[in-house]
């Protein structure tokens, strides 16, 4: 009679200890599934579902950003370049506007002509002939003496005392001049040029051909008074 | 004393051996987990009151846990299985407070 609640208080406690086991087996089982699977693996269906749908929505989203970014770099790096291409044009003809405009120096191949005139008999009419058989030939800078020839150039004077852009010039004149010198040489010695001309009078016409001369003299431009930039018509 | 070694091994078992969970039995799995530790919790108070007894014990232990995982399994056939889960561990919950707060009474007598 003892015996009894001895025996089924031992069974009683095992099956205590059996069932602690197992729900100490499941916590632990269940906590490494909970932190192993990030709580996806263990979500329901429906939740599954509304986290599918809000990641697409979220997608949809994203990649329009995308979209509405990459259009704006693509506009941006166009107009950026645009720009630049603009300015570097705007850049090159300036420079090609100032040079022969004769507000900055300039350097290149050409030649320097050195008129003497010990009769004083070189008129204004020679020096305007080397001018305009210079530009023929392609000179883009020239210079007399210390002054640029420009636009509104003009020799006057007499012979032996000649007047260039309201400067004096005395003898012996000296001319440089930037463009293809052999061409430049050419122009200046046909018959009935320059050097012929002042050979005739007298005087004596050297030709140097320089691989780099310097046209140094600068011109100061005036405003236009009268004349205005036409409407553009593009 | 028994159950408390017996819970540590299960614990140490789990971890050592770290098996997959099957995949039908994942939704109930935490469930009765909770409902298990309310009997356990039920199980200690009644010992320190002195009125504890093993069988209502294991009755009340399993029973616990099947009705748990019962009532997420219809929740589920219901469509309703993530709120019922929540309505059981809301449940569970306030009592293994309660528990806990009788236990803490019998201990510290505060």
């Amino acid at each position: 009679m003892p015996e009894q609640p001895t025996t089924s208080r031992r069974r009683a406690s095992l099956l205590i200890g059996v069932l602690c086991l197992v729900l100490g087996f499941a916590l632990a089982v269940q906590v490494r599934t909970t932190s192993a699977d990030s709580g996806l693996g263990a979500a329901r269906q429906e939740d599954l579902v509304r986290i599918l749908d809000d990641l697409s929505a979220r997608e949809d989203r994203l990649r329009q950003d995308i979209a509405g970014q990459e259009d704006i770099r693509d506009e941006l790096a166009s107009g950026g370049n645009q720009a630049a291409t603009a300015l570097e044009e705007a850049r090159l003809r300036q420079e090609q506007l100032a040079i022969l405009a004769g507000t900055v120096e300039a350097v290149g191949p050409g030649i320097e002509l050195t008129v003497s005139d010990p009769d004083g008999a070189v008129g204004p009419e020679v020096l305007l002939d080397a001018i305009q058989e210079l530009r023929a030939a392609g000179a883009e800078a020239i210079q007399i003496g210390e002054v640029r020839i420009g636009l509104s150039s003009a020799v006057v004077g007499t012979p032996g005392s000649l007047v260039i852009d309201g400067s004096g010039l005395s003898a012996p004149y000296r001319i440089v001049a930037i463009g293809d010198p052999p061409t430049l040489e050419t122009a200046l010695n046909i018959p009935g040029g320059v050097v012929n001309t002042v050979s005739r009078a007298g005087g004596q016409a050297r030709i140097e051909q320089r691989d780099e001369v310097t046209v140094s003299a600068l011109r100061v431009i005036e405003e236009p008074e009268y004349a205005q930039p036409a409407q553009e018509t593009d | 004393m028994i159950p408390a070694f017996a819970l540590a091994l299960g614990i140490a078992l789990g971890l050592f051996l770290d098996p997959t969970v099957p995949l039908w039995l994942q939704p109930y799995l935490p469930i009765a987990v909770v409902a298990a530790l309310d009997s356990v919790f039920g199980g200690v108070r009644a010992r320190l009151d002195g009125i504890f007894d093993a069988k209502v014990f294991v009755v009340s232990f399993v029973s616990n846990v099947l009705v748990a995982a019962l009532i997420v399994f219809l929740g589920d056939k219901l469509g309703v299985g993530g709120q019922l889960s929540t309505a059981v561990v809301v449940v569970l919950g306030i009592r293994i407070f309660g528990n806990a707060a009788a236990i803490r009474r019998h201990v510290f007598h505060a």
